[in-house]
């Protein structure tokens, strides 16, 4: 029998990664397995729900394109509403997967390795819901190449010089990067998938983007190195994405929006609310799929604490808002927060208040930290009360602008609505397929974190059996 | 001249020639990563060069087992580096200050203070776009014809199987001789790979 059918796994200090005592070729079939046969029939349901939102999605932007964005609530003195708030909310989700497969790798924290293909995954779906919003924002969305550095009939060049700009090639960055990234990570599954195919159709397309990859040692030299520089180029990307987007705010004059404390709040959030959305969706992908023993208990610990974190540190910051406003003294910027804690918007303050500082802070308890019922519960509370942030950043801010007379309520409309509500339809759709057909789990890195992956670990061995 | 220098090349990504009979090499398996560290280690030790291991999982050890250096990507990512960070600011410097100059708020035509974002973005961007075409060169990579595909137990290199590879055209390659070492080594057992489409099992 080989050894790596043997499933004795001696027992280490911290509790195993793996659990189930699987071997190498358990997990290959594990994950390969579900690509490979008919998908759940929860999957169709899934599907079924997802595909009629994405269709009211391109029903909404038809409409929008046909009719000018008068369709949506945005008017003066509110000029970005919803589209902006759903943009960042949407960005902010795309922060945890990049996060979890390059700060964690550079930090050798190996519990990512079962659920960075996912994370990433999506990822780069939030990011495509993300780009989506600022390109049918802008009106003319057949003009939005002016947004990019090319030669016109015009003449003119893009202005470096606004944030908004920096916002599409850091946004833009971000997407294609964190496609190769995930797309490198992907290669060698590929190649598993190929070996294990029966079909030569299949054989042919996933031998096609599985490069030729054999699994040599001279092209894993090369690759590891590749993969560790770009989690090192990824690591401050990650940063640098929602810190460019808070510029489209913090640059502006605008009170409530005119302050430093911006981009690492802005981060925080948006770790915050990315571990979020996968922990929502992790929980029911491991059920669905079964594979608890890959994404285990401890797994679903780790990001509560995660998410324990960073919400106490968007909390800090809100505090933190309000302290600087009445330290600054300047008559604009308390008004403008004073305004948002108890003015027209206070139920959306307390909303994002409640569920993004309060809530949370139950994960300081460890029976709830490991209650698959309460995390999934938190992890919706979260997302709703991050796209409540967002919603008060930047609606209160602008509906009280320096000139009264301006002054109003913002209302959204039903196609503001139907547009946010399709947007989630893009997104699950994009999961869901990714689920059927790609390995969610990165195989080769789930069995370098077994114990058996390690060539001394047999040493260990034939000395014990000598010893006997 | 330049042949030899191309197949030179080619061996360092693990391209390498069949030889005049059509004998690609000998593919040998191994029971786990340990015994495959070890018969890499005997391989080297023994004068090959032309030989690679294949294994699921990269495993911590084998290059030095090997005797392969560092890897190179390295430097090829600093070259993107500054062909990015060179790129953005060349472009923000010749379109605003150069080919269409606008006076915004009486700010500078170009300055270095607002241009950092989008420096930084193309250098990250450049960055990963030369680690990754550098990576994929060094391996000789996308490589769709191999002649070790022929071989069926080979499928398992993705899987759960440790294989080991000497090539024809090492100068040292001797079909029994070589044979012989994998087997001593503690291979499970060996393959000859043709470039013709076969291999033959010879199992211990």
């Amino acid at each position: 029998m080989s050894a790596s059918t043997d499933k004795t796994v001696t027992l280490p200090a911290e509790p195993p990664l793996v659990t189930g005592n699987l071997g190498f070729h358990d997990i290959t079939q594990l994950v390969s397995y579900h690509t490979e046969k008919r998908p759940p029939s929860v999957w169709y349901m899934a599907i079924a729900v997802s595909s009629t939102l994405l269709c009211v999605l391109m029903l909404m932007i038809a409409y929008l394109v046909w009719n000018g964005i008068g369709v949506w609530g945005n008017n003066n003195p509110v000029g970005w509403g919803w589209p902006i708030v759903n943009f960042v909310f949407w960005v902010g989700i795309g922060h945890a997967g990049t996060l979890i497969s390059a700060i964690l790798f550079l930090f050798r924290q190996q519990w990512r390795t079962a659920i960075n293909r996912s994370a990433e995954a999506m990822t780069l779906f939030a990011v495509i819901c993300a780009l989506l919003f600022p390109t049918i924002h802008v009106g003319r969305v057949w003009v939005i190449y002016w947004t990019l550095p090319l030669p016109n009939q015009m003449e003119m060049w893009p202005q470096f010089k606004s944030p908004l700009l920096w916002d599409v090639f850091a946004v833009s960055v971000y997407f294609m990067v964190s496609l190769i990234f995930w797309y490198i990570g992907l290669v060698p599954d590929l190649a598993t998938l190929r070996d294990r195919a029966r079909n030569a159709f299949r054989r042919r397309i996933l031998g096609f983007f599985s490069l030729g990859w054999t699994g040599a040692n001279r092209h894993w030299r090369n690759y590891e190195k590749t993969y560790l520089l770009l989690a090192a180029l990824a690591t401050p990307l990650v940063l640098s994405v929602h810190s460019v987007v808070s510029f489209d705010f913090a640059v502006s004059i605008i009170p409530g929006w005119h302050t430093t404390i911006f981009p690492p709040y802005f981060v925080a959030g948006a770790i915050f609310s990315g571990f979020a959305m996968v922990m929502t969706l992790l929980i029911l992908a491991r059920k669905i799929y079964g594979i608890q023993n890959i994404i285990t208990m401890d797994h679903l610990e780790k990001m509560a604490i995660i998410i324990l974190l960073t919400g106490t540190m968007v909390g800090f910051a809100y505090i933190t808002e309000f302290f600087i406003a009445w330290y600054s003294q300047v008559e604009y910027e308390q008004y403008a927060f004073l305004n948002r804690a108890t003015g027209p918007y206070a139920w959306a303050y307390w909303t994002m208040m409640s569920c993004n500082l309060l809530f949370p802070q139950f994960f300081w308890i460890k029976r709830l930290r490991r209650s698959i019922p309460f995390l999934f519960l938190t992890s919706i509370i979260v997302n709703i009360g991050m796209w409540f942030e967002r919603f008060v950043i930047t609606v209160t801010s602008l509906h009280r602008d320096f000139l009264p007379s301006s002054w109003d309520y913002f209302n959204p409309t039903i196609v503001d609505i139907l547009t946010f509500a399709g947007s989630f339809g893009l997104f699950m759709t994009l999961f869901l397929i990714f689920l059927r057909y790609l390995p969610m789990v990165a195989i080769a890195e789930v069995k370098m974190v077994l114990p058996q992956s390690d060539p001394h670990y047999y040493d260990k061995h034939e000395a014990e059996h000598e010893a006997n | 001249m330049l042949k030899k220098l191309i197949q030179g090349v080619k061996a360092t990504m693990g391209i390498y020639e069949a030889r005049e009979d059509g004998i690609y090499g000998l593919l040998a398996e191994f029971p786990n990563p340990g015994v495959l560290i070890a018969a890499a280690r005997k391989v080297h030790t023994s004068g090959y060069r032309h030989f690679d291991t294949h294994s699921p999982f990269p495993i911590h050890g084998m290059d030095r087992a090997m005797g392969l250096g560092q890897s190179r990507i390295g430097y090829i990512t600093i070259l993107g580096s500054a062909t990015g960070l060179g790129l953005a600011t060349w472009l923000q410097w010749w379109t605003s200050a150069v080919d269409y100059p606008l006076n915004i708020s009486g700010k500078p035509f170009f300055a270095i203070e607002p241009s950092i974002p989008i420096m930084f973005e193309l250098t990250v961007l450049f960055s990963a776009l030369f680690a990754v075409g550098g990576m994929l060169a060094l391996n000789g990579l996308p490589r769709p014809y191999n002649p070790l595909f022929y071989s069926r137990e080979f499928t398992r290199a993705s899987d759960d199987g440790f294989f080991l590879h000497v090539a024809a055209s090492d100068s040292n390659f001797d079909l029994s001789a070589t044979e012989a070492l994998l087997k001593e080594a503690g291979a499970k057992a060996v393959e000859v790979i043709h470039d013709h489409g076969y291999s033959e099992l010879h199992t211990t």
